[in-house]
Parts: structure tokens; sequence; C-alpha cells
């Protein structure tokens, strides 16, 4: 039995080592987590902590919300949120050196592939609206998550509401950013 | 029919029970109608090798649900053995197998066996296996898989692996098994999620997506060397990857040229050709068996509803006609059945199709089952389900009647994969 043990060792090494906080980039989700500790991260050159301008991610400006969400079966970009993408818009015609990635996302059910094509569609729809407003194509990609990264881990109808969302991804001419 | 909610726990591990939660335990939750009676017998020879391998064949036929185990009591038999087959008849065996291990020359263990059938009073083969002390196990799985097939007229599939993917914590890990859960190694471990693993025809690598680059990549793993290749990265999505029957190329899902549609790309990442050209969603493509044929999930006509097409593209075909909500086609190895997803009263259940009577039946009472997946032998489909608010896969027949429930302690179990026949 010695062989068979090792791998369920290994296993439990690694869900073992899983609670030490890493310092990885990829560890948690940025768009989750910036409202989390409640203090806003001051870096010297109005940049935050990565490396974006602070009126990306500063809570007091616009440009911090960057939650589409959508009704159920819906995939256009509602009214109520049309004055954001423009404002994302604008930023993106100032600053041509900036890119996004608009990360799609469904609630649970079905399948979890459907659910990305779905995703998906909620993605390409915000792009649609950016580009629209004067936004460059190689600015904005568009990609899904489908149900995979839901922001609230519920099970009813007012968790796969906050589910049904497109999130908008930040990277600064140099690199450095949110993706 | 005294099948149903006969429940026989086969917790299996030796292992500490902290331990055991790195492993698949499996519970059988009913059982064929019409099961051979069959005794193991005891092997001769070394006690404690014998005793591993005696103890793999008979869970193996037990959990297949086609047996009922005959109890040898405390006689040992060897291959060669004179077999009172009035005995064996006597306490209601149908077929007997006895067998020996044996320590040869440079270390390793040969298994012999011979299998019996008590009735015609004649043996029906046998077989050797030399492994390695701690392949004991892979050893009985071949003896099981030898006897079912001897026994039943089909293949056995207790030498095969399966994939799936645990959630545990804020990890993502991608394993691999054997069939009966036992022995996982992982083959991936990421804080990012991982979905739709597939085999390929050889056994030697998955295709999945990964979520490692904040965005559905598609990569090539080979298992034993734990290279990954990126097949598909393009603007975009990219998902949903399905190999063709002689491994050469994937059919993928993109959204580079706006909506999600199939596309096909040679194994290495190469040669990437256009295959649907619709206004909607096109995806979860399969190849059926004869690799002519993909099937796939469109909702062209409104809702999402299975279709078919050349492999090359083209015209395609509406498969299934019922309710609004049929996806995750998934064609049999024998190429007569295609099990798939289906939304009945805000349920979603696993269903099979006669592809031959177009029959459709649903196999399960479940709310929440995804991602079907057909044992190399057609016989069992294994799918990811949801008891008590958590992930488990279960194993259910093709005609329904037998299930399996593949639970982990510690986390949440999806995305199952059933491998090919072990080479």
């Amino acid at each position: 039995m010695k062989k068979l043990l090792i791998p369920a060792l290994l296993a439990a090494l690694i869900v073992g080592c899983s609670s030490t906080p890493v310092p990885d980039e990829n560890a948690g989700a940025p768009v989750e987590s910036r409202s989390g500790s409640g203090v806003t991260p001051v870096t010297a050159g109005g940049l935050d902590s990565r490396g974006l301008p602070k009126e990306l991610t500063d809570p007091k400006s616009v440009l911090s919300q960057r939650s589409i969400y959508f009704d159920l079966d819906k995939y256009e970009v509602k009214d109520e949120y049309k004055d954001l993408v423009a404002a994302h818009a604008k930023y993106l015609v100032a600053n041509k050196g900036f890119k996004v990635l608009i990360q799609g996302n469904t609630d649970e059910r079905g399948s979890r592939e459907y659910n990305l094509s779905l995703g998906q569609k909620r993605s390409d729809a915000v792009k649609r609206s950016l580009i629209l407003l004067g936004a460059k194509e190689d600015q904005v990609e568009s990609v899904s998550l489908g149900e995979e990264k839901p922001k609230n881990a519920g099970h009813d109808e007012s968790a796969w509401a906050d589910n049904r969302r497109a999130d908008i991804l930040y990277k600064a001419p140099d690199g450095r950013g949110e993706f | 029919m005294h099948q149903i909610f006969q429940k026989i726990f086969l917790v299996l591990s030796l292992l500490a029970a902290t331990l055991a939660q790195a492993q698949l335990s499996i519970e059988i939750t009913g059982a064929g109608a019409n099961r051979i009676p069959v005794a193991i017998a005891n092997f001769a020879g070394d006690p404690a090798a014998a005793q591993v391998v005696t103890t793999t064949v008979r869970a193996d036929l037990e959990r297949s649900g086609l047996f009922k185990l005959v109890d040898p009591g405390g006689s040992t038999l060897d291959e060669n053995a004179q077999v009172n087959f009035a005995d064996w008849k006597g306490r209601g065996a149908d077929a007997l197998a006895a067998g020996s291990l044996t320590r040869g020359g440079d270390g390793r263990m040969e298994a012999r066996f011979r299998l019996y059938d008590t009735q015609k009073q004649v043996a029906l083969g046998g077989a050797v296996f030399v492994t390695g002390n701690d392949q004991l196990r892979a050893a009985g799985h071949r003896i099981a898989d030898y006897i079912y097939e001897k026994l039943t007229g089909e293949k056995g599939v207790f030498s095969t692996r399966i994939a799936y993917v645990v959630k545990s914590g804020g990890q993502f890990r991608l394993q691999i098994a054997d069939a009966d859960g036992q022995g996982a190694a992982t083959a991936l471990s990421s804080t990012e999620p991982i979905i739709s693993p597939v085999w390929s025809p050889d056994g030697s690598k998955l295709a999945y997506v990964s979520f490692e680059k904040k965005k559905p990549v598609i990569y090539v793993h080979s298992l034993a060397s734990g290279q990954r290749q990126v097949v598909a990265n393009f603007k975009g999505s990219n998902s949903a990857p399905a190999w063709s029957p002689d491994g050469r190329k994937l059919a993928v899902v993109l959204s580079k040229d706006g909506n999600s549609q199939i596309y096909s790309v040679n194994a290495d990442g190469t040669g990437v050709q256009r295959l649907t050209n619709s206004p909607g969603i096109d995806t979860e493509p399969r190849y059926a068996p004869d690799g002519g044929t993909i099937y796939f999930t469109s909702d062209r006509g409104g809702s999402p509803q299975i279709y078919r097409m050349s492999a090359s593209g083209g015209d395609a075909q509406r498969v299934t006609f019922d309710g609004t909500y049929n996806v995750s086609p998934r064609p049999s190895a024998d190429g007569k059945t295609l099990a798939f997803i289906s939304r009945r009263d805000g349920r979603f259940q696993l269903a099979v199709m006669d592809l031959a009577s177009r029959q459709v039946q649903v196999l399960t009472d479940s709310n929440k089952d995804e991602s079907p997946s057909f044992a190399p032998n057609s016989r069992m489909i294994l799918i990811a389900t949801e008891i008590g608010g958590r992930g488990v896969l279960s194993a259910v027949s093709s005609d329904g009647r037998i299930k399996q429930r593949l639970s982990i302690a510690a986390g949440d179990v999806r995305e199952p994969a059933w491998g090919p026949f072990s080479q």
C-alpha cells in the first residue's frame, strides 16, 4: 500500500499549504477584493499597489466602479449602466496606452461550458459599447469566466443576480495592473 | 427487482481517516436485476500479496453491480488445484476463480489465476500477470477485467482511470485516480478554476480549460512528464476541447471572431479551422467514435439544443426536440447512445438517447447533474451532481439500474472524465 499512500500524502500537504497566504497576484480576485479591507492603499506617484492611476481605483472616482449587472437571460447593457460604460470609454479614448479585460459571468445554473458562452455574450456587449464610444479594438478584450468565479457563493435569487455580471479589469502601459 | 437502495459501503481504504479524505469513497445505491453469482477463492502463495489481489478483484466485481459474490469460506485454492465443482455449485457459485501469487527471481510478483464454470465443470481460461509489489491492485484490476469479460461478454473497465477536479478551500486540483477512486494523484493544482478535462485517446494526455491567465485558455497536459502546452489562447475565450478519435486534432470553442463558435485545431495548436458559422452560440463539441460526425450544443433555434454535423463543418441537423434545454452531448464509444443533460421542471438531469430509435430516457432523479462521461465500454456514465449542497460524482449504468456515488469528504468534486481502455 506504500505507493498508494504517497499521492494522498502529497495531496494532504498541498491542502495544508493552501491556508498560508502566498504573495501571488493570481491568488485573489482583484475586483472583489477592492473594498475588502476598507483601507485605500496609498502609493507615491498617484499609483495604487497594482501600478494603476488613483482615478481608476479611488472609491470616490466613478472609474472605480467596474461591475455591470445583467438581468436573467439578458445580454444587453442596461440603461442604468450606460453612463458607467461611457466613463470607461472616455478614459480609454484619452489614455490609448491602457487596456481593459472584460470578464463576463453567469449564475451557476446549467452547463459550465454553455454558461461560459453566455458569459461571453455579456462581456461582448460591454466591449461593443466601449468600441462604439471610441475605444480601440486593441485596447479591449472580452472573455468569459462563465459560472466559475461567483462573486456571491450563495444559491438563491439574490446570489444569482450578483453573479450575472461583467467586470472591467485595467492594465497600464507599463504592463502593471489587474490582468 | 431487488436492486435500488441496497446500500453497500465499500470504503476499501486501509488508510487512516485523515488520509482517506483525499480519496474518493464509493457507495453503491443500486445493482443489476440478475447478478451472476461468482466466488473468488483466497489465492494461494504470498499471503499479503494474495490478500491485496483478491480484495481488489472482489471489490471490482461487486461494485459493477453485475455480480453477486459468493463467500468462499476459508478455502485457499491455487490455479492448479482440483476443483470440487459440486461443492461450489452447492454454495451457489456459477463461476469460480482460483489463483496464486508467487515472487519471481527478480523480486517481481507473478499473479496466476484460472476461471471455472461450475455448471459445465470446465475452465473458461486463465492468465498470468507479472507486476511490481507496489502494483498488486493493478494486477487485481486486470484479473477482474478478465473475469468480467468472460462472464458478461463485454470488456471490463476496472483497469481504466478517471480524471476530475476537486475544489477545496480556494484551491482547484485536477486529479487522476483508478476507476475505483483509489490511488488519486494531483496532475495540476491552481488557485483558479479548471474545467472540461478530456483524455487523449491513448490515455497519455489530458486537454482542459484553465483560468490561470484570468481567462479561459486550453492546455494539453502530458501526465507522465507534467509538461503542459497551450493549444488555444486566442483573443477572447478558448474552451470546450474534444479530441478527435485518432488523437490528431481537437475540436475547440473560440470567441476570437465574435460569438462562441466551433473550430478544429491540430493537437499542437497549429492549423486552426472554423467549423461552424452561426449567429448564436455553438459549443460543447464531441466527435462521434467514427470521427466523421461532431455533436454539439447550439442556441440557433432559440433554446440550447443538441445538433450534429460533419466533422469538417457544414450543415447541422437538430438531434434533441423535447424541452427547452438539452446540452452537453456525449456519444458512447460503441456509437449507439448519446448521453446529455436535460432540464425538466427546472431540474438538470442525465438523459440518454438511443441513436437508432431516437428514444430518450431520463436516468436520474437529481437536480444538478452535469458533465456526463461514458466509460470506454459504453456501459456506465460518470456525472457530476450535488448531494447535500456538495459536489459528488455519480456513475450510472446506461440502463439506469446501477448507481454508484463517489465523494471526497474534504471538498467539491466535479468535471469527471472517464479515461480510455488501458493499453
